[in-house]
């Protein structure tokens, strides 16, 4: 099949208002007849599932945990994208729209980014008539912050909670569309597989987590918002079920899956401190607003910090290496996060990591607090103040700006942020990649969306800061409302689907037979043992730097691994009530799936760009060297019955409107 | 036991003002009461005659009937919706943990309110008997001036070392019981100001001990001194 | 570390339950509680027991699905804490602990240490929203301008994880910082205010109907509530039930 974009023709600024106007309406008396699944309940799902039944639709609504505002944008921190220019600082869609092109290292469709641009605007104003809380200045106004990748201010935000936020103002929309009766809320549900009829996504078979029991949801089309699938590395910043199976079930139905190998690696998280560390924990990118990276410039001081014998305010200012600022002057600590994960990674290979494991550099704030204690003690008429005065001064600006962030690092590590540098390394974050989707967010599925960040459409091989909260929105609030239109216009005489045909009683058999194998297999290691070495493998070889003895090597050991998995697993309990264990079982073998297609995906890109870093392509600075000539297109890769052996379907990128250049910050 | 209405009949919230409501004026009655023990310090005939003329003019003082039908409302009110309030608490876990560390979070008195609302109306009870049916239908004898001898009825009970103790002790769970609730009746009804809610709860926190203070310094005087014998 | 772990099974809703020993050696102080379970499950699976249920998923501390009454503590002995951000080295070797579900009539038990907590989130569909549509066409994000104050005190408010360890803690069972956490977020907003009356009025209502207990202001709530959600909230709500009360035309 061949890969049609439809991104409309014409003038970029006025694609999406064109095809707005052009996309067919559904009248409100055919959109009662009209039924909607949305599957997923975060930034994307709950703003779909709300805009869509305030427009007239019937939705269902689905979710694995207890409540639709548990979905995991909730521990989004740092903040939301807009192209508001409220700062005056020269901000305007076009910049927005080139930044992300550019912080994606040229590998995301330009429609698309455009029209996430435009929008942007119109998340701000909906979010705040919703009552958002975001942070405002003394004037009432709403203030603003710089993220990594760009020079101006557009970021918004609610201290470290953005996410909790934003996702707490859809989740009221869609609290009201409940309460009206036009969503109907499972919570507690999980999507098993995607049932297609007449090659048309036609509905869900849903678990119901709590009685075990499985359930038939017919609609004329399905929504899938359900997040990334980071946790194919077991140790990520995502929640601990998030997870890859509502889109891996429609990959095997025949949607694509694209560009799977762009993985976000996020350079400030919380080092891993222990084998039975069950997660890592994201210090948001606004930390580096003030706080500056660095690692000691002597192995020497490196090794004496790491047997415990130096205390990092010990060493001298002329003994540190704030490595990013020397390389990447121009934008020093807010470079893009893979640029900042890479220049981590590289001193710590070159051994001048600073923790017990090696595995850590410096996020300090000392210099941050000593400069906003002065203007405090500036601003309090102070004469003379003492180090300690305007220490003490500048701890409460930075407290205010941060408190939080810093509560939460000290409950980990035990360690006062205020008094000594932070710890950080990078750590699996958010995936760029996901279900190739049409510039209407349809997959190659009919009838079958997907939304957020379960798609691929907007980031290229790099998200910037602030803008997966951005494209959620977006695509939930302003997108996937109207483009569904053009599936669904055609739908208006279908009537009911009904939940007896055979495709649903295949489907439904399927996944039972899938339940009672985990149930019977009587094996020896349970669900964690086998993620923890799938996440071994993918972050050994399938993680920051990735070259192609490794990767071939990765897919033969998740091949492996698969087959012990389904041989040697032990699910215990029954499959009729709740059981956990089996639900992880289910998702872990998904997760096993997609990481051989990423190994695959991975090897198959010959050229370093954003996210996807090939130790073969790279500058006699370190710096990754993307092929345009050879490697701008999409991967959208079609299941064949084994992940490494997917048939490739490539979208070529045009750029009409950017040039493509080396991405440089320094 | 859910309440199920909305508004100031009950809601949840509404029984909450009414118990606060309630509270705070009994506890304006506290004080005026108060006050009239104050005279108890004056021993003699002179105190004697004094306090009768007071029992007298309290007892037949249309305002002061006024008053005391409000009170005798208030205890009314405050017991009903506080015994409903505490069934519906009870309701509200029907399984209660193994191990529970609520000294952690919260202070004594305002875990034990029901306790000592009950302990303090058992002693209302029992004072009313002593005192107020006495007053209103026992057979009191006159004094001097012609007034029922409310201050002889007084005096000697308080002359009795049980007594006394007995009052000291109810007075005592009083305390308690004001301490918390006497400024939570001010967050009940919705009076919470970073500026003016530290002082609310500090003047309420020493009134609660004050006004208890006032009542055992009676008691302990009266069986100190034991005015009775002297005359 | 070596520990006890006293923890309450139950099989489901209907099912009686029990508190059921367990001993285990090799925790380490740099684990969550959450990894210390995780632990414990690990090894129940090698023994073919089943593992213990609880809720859990961001283990970050503000999805707010994790629970827990720990040693008699909502969330355990820290403060400002949810049960996942808790550590180990708060405990000692030899320590007995105590695991149990919150325990609520609101909140009935799915299995083991799971519970239900859906009557948040029908306390929420009572008028934890402000009533605008998604359109493109609201006004402009800067057209109101809102104080600081009242912003940064809507913002704290909002930052209510709906955990439950109101609930767990009151020893009325009580969800008033819960709900007065949203009343208040919204009444302080301009954009609140249109809807306020009617969504006190409401949300109220719905709370008693899901038979919560009620409000002694033991203020035991606000010291467990991991977010620091504070007590001048419940007091907003009973000022704005009071005025919605008195001047509401029904």
């Amino acid at each position: 099949m061949a890969l049609d974009s439809k991104v409309p023709e014409g003038v970029l600024a006025d694609k999406w208002t064109k095809h707005k106007g052009e996309i067919p309406l559904v009248s409100p008396a055919n959109k009662r007849l009209l039924d909607i699944i949305v599957v997923g309940t975060g930034l994307a799902g709950s703003s779909a599932a709300a805009s869509l039944a305030e427009m007239g639709y019937n939705v269902k609504a689905f979710c694995f945990q207890d409540s639709p505002r548990r979905a995991h944008s909730i521990a989004a921190q740092g903040g939301i994208n807009a192209a508001k220019n409220y700062q005056n600082d020269g901000d305007s869609v076009h910049r927005l729209f080139y930044d992300t092109i550019k912080g994606g290292d040229y590998r995301s469709r330009e429609g698309n980014v455009h029209r996430l641009a435009e929008v942007s605007r119109n998340i701000i104003d909906q979010c705040v008539a919703q009552g958002v809380p975001f942070a405002r200045d003394y004037g009432g106004l709403l203030d603003n912050r710089s993220f990594g990748g760009v020079q101006v201010s557009r970021t918004f935000y609610a201290k470290g909670q953005t996410g909790q936020q934003l996702l707490l103002g859809a989740y009221s929309a869609l609290n009201r569309q409940i309460a009206k009766g036009r969503v109907k809320m499972y919570a507690r549900h999980e999507m098993q597989e995607l049932v297609v009829v007449d090659g048309k996504a036609r509905g869900i078979i849903a678990k119901n987590l709590v009685t075990g029991e499985f359930e038939r949801h017919s609609a004329h089309a399905v929504l899938l918002c359900t997040g990334g699938y980071g946790n194919v590395f077991f140790l990520s910043t995502n929640a601990m079920g998030s997870n890859v199976t509502a889109a891996w079930k429609a990959h095997r139905k025949g949607a694509y899956m694209a560009n799977p190998c762009f993985t976000q690696i996020h350079p400030t998280c919380i080092p891993v401190s222990g084998e039975n560390q069950s997660k890592l924990t994201l210090m948001s990118e606004s930390l580096r607003n003030d706080g500056r990276i660095w690692v000691p410039a002597k192995k020497e001081d490196a090794e004496a910090i790491r047997s415990g014998k130096l205390h990092p305010n010990d060493i001298a200012e002329e003994h540190r290496d704030y490595y990013l600022e020397r390389r990447y002057p121009a934008f020093g600590n807010l470079v893009p996060r893979d640029v900042a994960s890479r220049a981590a990674k590289e001193r710590c290979d070159a051994g001048y990591g600073i923790n017990k494991t090696g595995e850590a550099v410096y996020l300090d704030f000392a210099a941050a607090i000593m400069r906003y204690g002065g203007e405090e003690a500036h601003v309090k008429g102070l004469k003379n103040p003492s180090d300690v005065e305007v220490k003490a001064l500048g701890e409460k600006v930075v407290e205010a700006k941060y408190g939080n962030l810093f509560q939460m690092y000290e409950k980990i590590t035990a360690s006062n942020p205020y008094k000594e540098p932070m710890m950080i390394y990078p750590a699996v974050h958010y995936t760029m990649g996901g279900l190739w989707v049409d510039y209407n967010l349809m997959t190659t599925v009919p009838g079958c969306f997907a939304l957020g960040e379960a798609n691929f459409s907007d980031h290229g091989a790099n998200r910037l800061g602030a803008s997966a909260l951005m494209q959620g929105l977006a695509d939930g609030y302003f997108v996937a409302p109207y483009t569904v239109g053009e599936f669904l216009s055609t739908d208006i005489r279908t009537g009911r689907i009904s939940t007896d045909s055979p495709e649903f009683e295949a489907a439904e058999q399927a996944v039972r037979e899938r339940t009672e194998k985990f149930i019977t297999n009587n094996g020896t290691k349970s669900v964690d043992f086998f993620h923890k070495r799938l996440g071994k493998i993918m972050w050994n070889e399938v993680g920051m730097a990735r070259n192609e003895e490794g990767l071939k090597q990765a897919i033969a050991d998740i091949q492996a691994l698969r087959e012990e998995f389904y041989a040697d697993v032990r699910v215990l309990g029954a499959a009729n009530g709740m059981n956990p264990e089996l639900d992880k079982a289910g998702r872990v073998a998904d997760l096993i799936e997609l990481g051989e297609l990423m190994a695959k995906d991975a090897l198959e890109r010959n050229e370093s760009c954003g996210g996807h870093f090939r130790e073969e392509y790279q500058s006699a600075e370190g710096e990754a060297l993307r092929d345009d000539e050879n490697f701008a297109f999409v991967s959208a890769w079609e299941f064949t019955g084994i992940p490494a052996e997917a048939n490739l379907h490539k979208e070529e990128l045009t750029f009409e409107n950017v040039e493509l250049k080396t991405r440089s910050y320094k | 036991m859910a309440t199920t209405s909305k508004g100031l009949f009950g809601s949840s919230l509404a029984r909450k003002y009414w118990m606060a409501v309630s509270g705070l004026f009994l506890c304006t009655f506290l004080v005026g009461h108060l006050l009239g023990n104050f005279q108890l310090f004056v021993s003699g005939e002179e105190g004697k005659l004094a306090f009768n003329e007071y029992g007298h003019f309290m007892t037949t003082f249309p305002v002061v009937k006024v008053l005391s039908y409000l009170t005798y409302f208030s205890v009314v009110l405050h017991t009903v919706d506080g015994i409903m309030l505490a069934l519906q608490n009870r309701a509200a876990r029907p399984v209660g943990y193994v191990k529970e560390k609520q000294s952690a979070n919260a202070s004594w008195a305002s875990r034990k309110m029901a306790l000592l609302g009950t302990l303090t109306l058992f002693f209302i009870i029992v004072h009313m008997k002593s005192f107020w049916y006495e007053m209103h239908f026992g057979a009191l004898g006159l004094d001097a001036n012609g007034n029922k001898d409310l201050w002889t009825l007084t005096v000697t009970a308080f002359e009795q070392w049980w007594y006394a103790a007995f009052y000291i002790v109810a007075i005592t769970g009083l305390a308690f019981h004001l301490s918390h609730g006497a400024q939570s009746a001010f967050q009940t009804l919705g009076i919470n100001h970073p500026k003016y809610t530290p002082i609310i709860q500090k003047t309420m926190t020493a009134l609660a001990w004050l006004i208890p203070a006032g009542f055992v310094a009676v008691a302990v005087f009266l069986y100190v001194v034991q005015p009775g014998q002297n005359l | 570390m070596d520990l006890t772990l006293k923890i309450w099974r139950q099989n489901g809703p209907q099912e009686k339950g029990e508190m059921k020993t367990y001993p285990i050696s090799g925790v380490e102080q740099d684990m969550s509680f959450l990894e210390m379970l995780d632990y414990l499950n690990d090894q129940l699976i090698n023994e073919g027991i089943e593992p213990v249920v609880f809720d859990h998923d961001c283990r970050e501390g503000i999805c707010g699905m994790c629970s827990l009454f720990i040693n008699g503590e909502a969330h355990g002995p820290g403060r400002k804490v949810t049960t996942c951000q808790l550590h180990m080295r708060e405990f000692k070797s030899g320590d007995t602990i105590y695991i149990e579900p919150f325990r609520a009539k609101a909140f009935p038990i799915i299995k083991d240490l799971m519970v239900d907590r859906s009557a948040f989130d029908r306390i929420q569909r009572a008028g934890g929203y402000i009533s605008v549509n998604t359109s493109g066409n609201t006004i402009d994000a800067n057209a109101i301008p809102v104080p600081k104050e009242n912003a940064d005190k809507a913002f704290d408010a909002a930052t209510c994880i709906g955990c439950g360890a109101c609930v767990a803690t009151c020893k009325n069972s009580s969800a008033m910082l819960f709900a007065s956490a949203k009343i208040s977020q919204f009444s302080l907003l301009p954009q609140g205010q249109p809807e306020a009356k009617e969504r006190v009025l409401n949300m109220v209502h719905q709370m008693d109907l899901e038979g919560f207990g009620n409000c002694t202001n033991t203020g035991a709530c606000e010291v467990e509530c991991p977010k620091g959600i504070s007590l001048e909230n419940i007091a907003r709500m009973n000022r704005d039930y009071l005025f919605a009360s008195l001047s509401s035309n029904k």
